[in-house]
């Protein structure tokens, strides 16, 4: 014979029940959302550095190739005596 | 290095809490005794599950951390101990909900359940102030494993104290005399768990990558001698 079933808590009724099912499950998914939209800021973060380090490289870049194109001025005088 | 796997890991996470979803409402039965507000369990306990069992983890990696010396270890128990603590959170709340409907009550302070799992909750909550206050690196990495692996050792014991209390006013989830529960909702509540076991690895590994591209900026910046901008935390140990 089967065991009867408990009768101290009753179930509660559907409209009853649902509407904190649906507040839990809401509960995850807030708290998820909200998680990836601090890794979403922190990722903006990172993407904003390395921009401003890649800036700084072509700076640093175009610098020492401004001042490895121009002869310095000694380099100048010897090549035009050497040439005279 | 970090962010390998890290796609087919989301994707496996995002597919398996789909499928789990969909069974909790379209497959598992209505329970007799509690009804449709039992569906909660399927979200409740599979967290709390992943949370103590994360706690434990990071204790291990906090274990490797101190034989090795290795600051990844620290990085991946101080990310275990992160998605731990956010899943205790839902946890406590989605309990609390179910309390409120199934008892009356959002919160019982003579249930052993309950409370057990608050106390280990905030106990893991004070280790970002313990990390936080202490300013060298190394200091805090070594001192933030010795309390990883002291509190991961706790919670184990604190687990078996409450199983074997006297207060049963809380459900167990797994029934030790009249049976466990039938072959649907057990299918579906360990799909729930094997969800939620993958949705805490890929965010672990989620936060391991963000804090490992934060670490290859930061080497890149002292590489081309760039202005360093304000640290964004002091707290959170470096990954390179």
């Amino acid at each position: 014979m089967p065991f009867p079933l408990p009768i101290a808590a009753p179930a509660l009724p559907l409209d009853e029940a649902g509407k904190y099912v649906a507040a839990a499950y809401i509960v995850f998914v807030v708290l998820l959302v909200v998680y990836v939209a601090i890794m979403a800021s922190k990722l903006q973060r990172i993407e904003r550095e390395v921009r401003e380090l890649a800036d700084h490289a072509e700076r640093r870049a175009a610098g020492a190739g401004e001042s490895g194109g121009q002869a310095p001025p000694d380099a100048v005088a010897s090549r035009g005596a050497g040439g005279g | 290095m970090y962010a390998k796997g890290l796609r087919t890991l989301s994707i496996a996470a995002v597919a398996m809490l789909a499928l789990a979803l969909s069974m909790v409402f379209f497959y598992a039965p209505l329970d007799a005794d509690q009804g449709f507000i039992q569906k909660i369990f399927y979200l409740h306990v599979p967290l709390a599950i992943v949370a103590l069992v994360g706690f434990v983890v990071a204790g291990l990696f906090a274990i490797a951390h101190l034989r090795s010396g290795a600051a990844r270890w620290d990085a991946y128990s101080y990310v275990s101990i992160h998605i731990s603590v956010i899943f205790g959170a839902a946890v406590l709340v989605t309990g609390s909900i179910w309390a409120k409907g199934s008892w009356g009550h959002w919160w019982l302070w003579d249930e052993p359940t309950l409370v057990s799992f608050l106390i280990v909750f905030l106990l893991y909550c004070t280790y970002y102030p313990f990390r936080y206050a202490i300013e060298d690196r190394e200091r805090q990495a070594r001192y933030a494993s010795v309390f990883a692996i002291t509190a991961g050792a706790f919670v184990p014991l604190n687990f078996m104290a409450v199983r074997m209390a006297q207060s049963l006013v809380h459900p167990r989830t797994f029934a030790t005399a009249e049976g466990g529960m039938p072959g649907e909702m057990m299918l579906t509540f360990l799909l729930c768990l094997a969800a939620m076991a993958l949705l805490w690895a890929t965010l672990v590994k989620f936060e391991l990558t963000a804090k490992s591209a934060s670490g290859q900026v930061r080497r890149l910046r002292r590489a081309l001698s760039a202005p360093a901008p304000a640290p964004a935390s002091r707290i959170a140990p470096e990954v390179d």
